[in-house]
């Protein structure tokens, strides 16, 4: 019993209070100096619904998270297929794709911004090649693009390291029996490989929405914040940004708990499934 | 050094499940003694009670007297061999033997000699340095009994220490158990589901099923009459064929429901009036001139197995008689479709209450 | 692979390179854009090859920090950065080793309860309950401190989950032996399961380290007093100044800087760091 105690007072402390402070805010209505507070129920939570920008920013984060997940795991799926195919350097080539996992959101995100950059930009500077006049400070969907470009590229990695070793670890007498079977390679990965990954697939899927939502919030403060005009203010940036800057401690609690919702909503989701592969 | 007592011994899981309905006996000073069933049939808990892994829910176990039922574990001055051998993986043979030791607070000089002493018993030496991945199975299997024997206990236990190893090697251990543990003289209890182990290893044997202990006492006595229809079958390889017999009405014998033939034995004076089971041994068929024949055998299949044979078939009789196995000498020639006639000795022929399965007597 | 195809081997080769140089390109631009002088920067079109202002932009950064964003030294922003990174690391393994220990091998009352707080955490990543958690480390003055950079991110459910599944795999018969080999609990947890633990615990030691390192938002939160920033966060007060255009060649040096740990850490430790990554799946 002791041996539990440092961390269930840490979660308690940590985790649960402040879980169960943003439940209670959320249905209190506070000035923004705390001197008054006011009991108004599901008012915070009619009120964000009811909220255009809220609605907004809520389409913003799925598209958002949308672009991220499928891209970042297409192209981490299609590496992945390759480095499995080849005998030698899948090691080298692991080694080479796996390092941005260790960078920070943040980091990564001012590293796309720099490219970016209208004026100095590299990748800018290609764009206003082909005639593409490329401006994140001002234009919405540029500085949607770049913060998902940042996200996936962050993210390529993780998803690259579980699909190889997913690959991996199917038999290959199963793509020896196809290939007998006179399956080529294509419809070998689409009628073998691919059902078999499967698991990976989901697994994968639900870390990255989760990511998306969540983890990417160095990337949109270190680079757009938010900007411009709410263009990249996903949810959980806009939880901050209410809360912080302005201050609107009911709506950001509310916030909050929606947050919280969704992700448990995801993560019953995973033990769901998880339940299921225990079964088969 | 220090004998076994088993008193009213029984165990019921927190869930109502019984697993031990009651076991009571006694073993010798230094005796090997063997309990064998199929699995389920509470084996492994009887031994894990002895070893204090598992709680006795009734009744009381004595080693040398003493009663250790509240005993922890480690204070019973008992050592024990497991199935996986549950070896320490992160440490040398020589830690894994010595580890009980300093724990007891063994002194140094007093460990090096013990663990030198097992490793050259157990043929170990020059491996002393060597992580278990780093063995074959049989030696794996010697440093668990290592460990166990550089505690110089009072019982050994064993669970099913061979059953993970190959055909060859566990005919080895057998043997290299046997001599073992008659040269150290330790009590030990051992576990195991195969009967020819148990017929091999033991000095007294407890044939176990379902919970219940169905036959205690020496291998020869339990193979020459066991006490149950389970026991029958369940000692004796291949197994014994069992007949369902009708006593003839007025007279001595046995008319075997389904064939046309009739053993002309007296049955035992305590037989009841309805059915019995009539169980023979494969061995105790002897194949004989048909004017000599006590039965007769349809051969349908013969297994060679060099030595000898197995004979499969049914006794004659009209249409489907009852399937019997013979075991004959590897010598004769049998071909499936003759027929086979057998001879069989009174004595050699066993009774069974057909409603309890109990021995008829 | 199964048919011998050489086109198609080239092809893998030829996409792995093509991907291995987008990941890599990032890192190559801000390596170039921080070994030049601001100058050529900004003069519109970026170098791609490294200039001759390696040594100088480094030492200036290290040393004395960017003038605009407050002057603080990278050096102590890194230091401060390894510093909650360890007791994040440390600290979270320690407490969920003792905490799975405890779940796994012994039978208290609430002990079902304990689970399911401890479940919940998984649930619920920081910057979720960002507002209120803020308030409470406020309200226990860690506000500035390294224990109010770690300590509220040290809970882990996720390493309780792991050492809990790695604890189930070890044998029971080990624990068995080792009772009967005369070790109490406490023995038994210092001889046999720490020593057995060890690859798991530099696995998790590798991902924790990089999550502590890469916190964000957190240390943005509740450092105000600049002796405690950390580098990852530093970052954003230098391109975030008010009124000028970032100094970039100075926040491309501290942006190699502040990747430099962590990415050492993965590509020298790629094993173990793999491992770690892969058993949370299960």
């Amino acid at each position: 019993m002791l041996l539990v105690a440092p961390q269930i007072v840490i979660t308690l402390v940590f985790f649960i209070w402040p879980a169960s402070q943003a439940l209670y805010q959320s249905v209190l209505l506070e000035d923004p100096f705390g001197l008054s507070r006011k009991l108004v129920w599901l008012d915070n939570f009619t009120g964000l619904f009811s909220d255009p920008i809220y609605l907004e920013s809520f389409g913003r984060t799925i598209v958002f998270s949308v672009a991220t997940t499928s891209l970042s795991l297409g192209i981490a799926l299609l590496l992945a297929a390759m480095a499995d195919r080849i005998i030698k350097g899948t090691t080298a080539y692991r080694t080479l794709v796996i390092w941005p996992y260790a960078v920070a959101p943040a980091v990564a995100g001012v590293l796309w911004f720099f490219m970016f950059n209208p004026s100095i930009g590299v990748l800018a500077y290609c764009l206003k090649a082909v005639g593409y006049d490329w401006n994140h400070y001002l234009d919405g969907t540029d500085a949607m693009v770049l913060i998902i470009l940042a996200a996936s590229w962050k993210q390529v990695s993780y998803n690259f390291l579980f699909f190889l070793a997913g690959l991996q670890a199917i038999p290959r007498s199963l793509i020896e029996a196809a290939a007998i079977d006179g399956a080529g390679p294509l419809k070998r990965f689409r009628t073998i490989v691919f059902p078999l990954l499967s698991p990976t697939t989901f697994f994968l899927l639900v870390v990255n929405i989760v990511y998306a939502f969540f983890d990417t919030f160095g990337i949109v403060h270190a680079t757009t914040t938010g900007g411009p005009a709410q263009a990249t203010t996903i949810l959980v940036y806009k939880v901050f940004s209410d809360g912080f800057i302005g201050l609107d401690l009911g709506g950001s609690a509310a916030q909050s708990v929606v947050l919280m919702v969704v992700v448990i909503g995801l993560t019953v989701v995973q033990f769901r499934y998880i339940e299921r592969k225990v079964a088969y | 050094m220090a004998g076994l007592e088993f008193i009213g011994v029984r165990k019921t899981y927190p869930n109502g499940f019984r697993a031990i309905h009651g076991v009571d006996t006694s073993v010798a000073d230094g005796a090997f003694i063997v309990i064998v069933g199929p699995s389920g049939c509470g084996k492994s808990t009887l031994l894990r009670m002895v070893a204090g892994l598992e709680t006795v829910t009734e009744g009381e176990i004595r080693i040398g007297g003493r009663p250790v039922n509240a005993l922890e574990p480690a204070d019973r001055n008992i050592a024990m061999v497991f199935q996986n051998y549950a070896l320490y993986p992160h440490m040398s043979v020589f830690d894994n033997m010595a580890y009980g030791l300093r724990n007891r607070r063994t002194p140094r000089d007093e460990i090096e000699r013990r663990v030198a002493d097992a490793s050259r018993i157990l043929q170990l030496d020059g491996m002393l340095d060597r992580r278990p991945s780093q063995l074959s199975g049989g030696q794996r299997q010697r440093v668990a009994m290592g460990r166990a024997i550089v505690r110089e206990p009072e019982v050994f236990l064993f669970d099913e220490p061979l059953s993970n190893l190959d055909a060859k090697l566990r005919v080895q251990m057998r043997l290299e158990i046997k001599r073992l543990q008659r040269d150290l003289g330790t009590t030990s209890l051992y576990v195991t589901h195969d009967q020819v182990e148990a017929m091999t290893l033991a000095d007294r044997l407890i044939v176990m099923n379902a919970g219940v202990a169905e036959q205690i006492g020496s291998p020869l006595d339990v193979y020459a009459e066991p006490a149950t229809v389970f026991v029958a079958g369940f000692i004796g390889s291949p197994a014994m064929n069992f007949l369902a017999g009708t006593p003839v009405p007025d007279g001595p014998g046995v008319v075997l429901d389904g064939s046309a033939q009739a053993l002309p034995f007296p049955l035992p004076s305590s037989a009841p009036r309805g059915k019995v089971t009539v169980g023979i041994r494969p061995e105790h068929l002897e194949p004989v001139s048909r004017d000599a024949a006590t039965l007769e055998l349809a051969v349908d299949l013969v297994e060679a197995l060099g030595a000898d044979s197995l004979v499969h078939g049914q006794l004659a009789g009209d249409g489907q008689g009852p399937a019997v196995t013979v075991r004959v000498d590897g010598a004769l020639r049998v071909a499936a479709g003759e027929t086979l006639p057998l001879a069989l000795a009174p004595e050699r022929v066993h009774f069974f209450d057909a409603g309890n399965g109990r021995r008829l007597v | 692979m199964v048919e011998n195809r050489p086109w198609l081997t080239v092809l893998s080769h030829l996409v792995l390179s093509i991907g291995v140089l987008v990941t890599a390109l990032p890192i190559w631009i801000t390596f170039v854009a921080s070994t030049h002088p601001v100058e050529v920067l900004m003069s519109g079109r970026t170098p791609l090859w490294p200039g001759d202002r390696f040594i100088e932009n480094y030492t200036t950064v290290l040393g004395s920090g960017m003038e605009a964003a407050g002057s603080v030294p990278v050096g102590m922003m890194m230091w401060n950065s390894l510093v909650m990174a360890l007791m994040i690391a440390i600290g979270k393994i320690a407490i969920s080793i003792i905490a799975a220990y405890a779940i796994v091998y012994f039978r208290f009352p609430l002990r079902m309860t304990c689970f399911w707080i401890i479940f919940i955490t998984l649930m619920l990543p920081v910057e979720v309950r960002i507002l209120p958690t803020f308030g409470v480390v406020a309200d226990l003055g860690m506000l500035n401190s390294y224990w109010g950079l770690s300590v509220p991110l040290i809970a882990s459910a996720t390493a309780t989950f792991l050492f809990r599944q790695f604890f189930l795999t070890v044998p029971e018969e080990l624990a068995e032996a080792a009772r009967i080999d005369g070790a109490g609990p406490l023995k038994f947890f210092r001889d046999i399961l720490l020593p057995l633990s060890r690859t798991n615990i530099a696995a998790l030691f590798v991902i924790l380290f990089i999550y502590g390192w890469n916190q964000y938002l957190w240390p943005l939160l509740v450092t105000t007093d600049e002796s405690y920033y950390t580098i990852v966060m530093g970052i954003q007060r230098m391109v975030a100044v008010p009124d000028s255009e970032p100094v970039w060649h100075e926040i491309m040096a501290t942006s190699m800087l502040a990747m430099l740990p962590p990415v050492l850490v993965v590509v020298f430790m790629q094993r173990l760091f793999v491992k770690g990554l892969i058993e949370q799946e299960k």
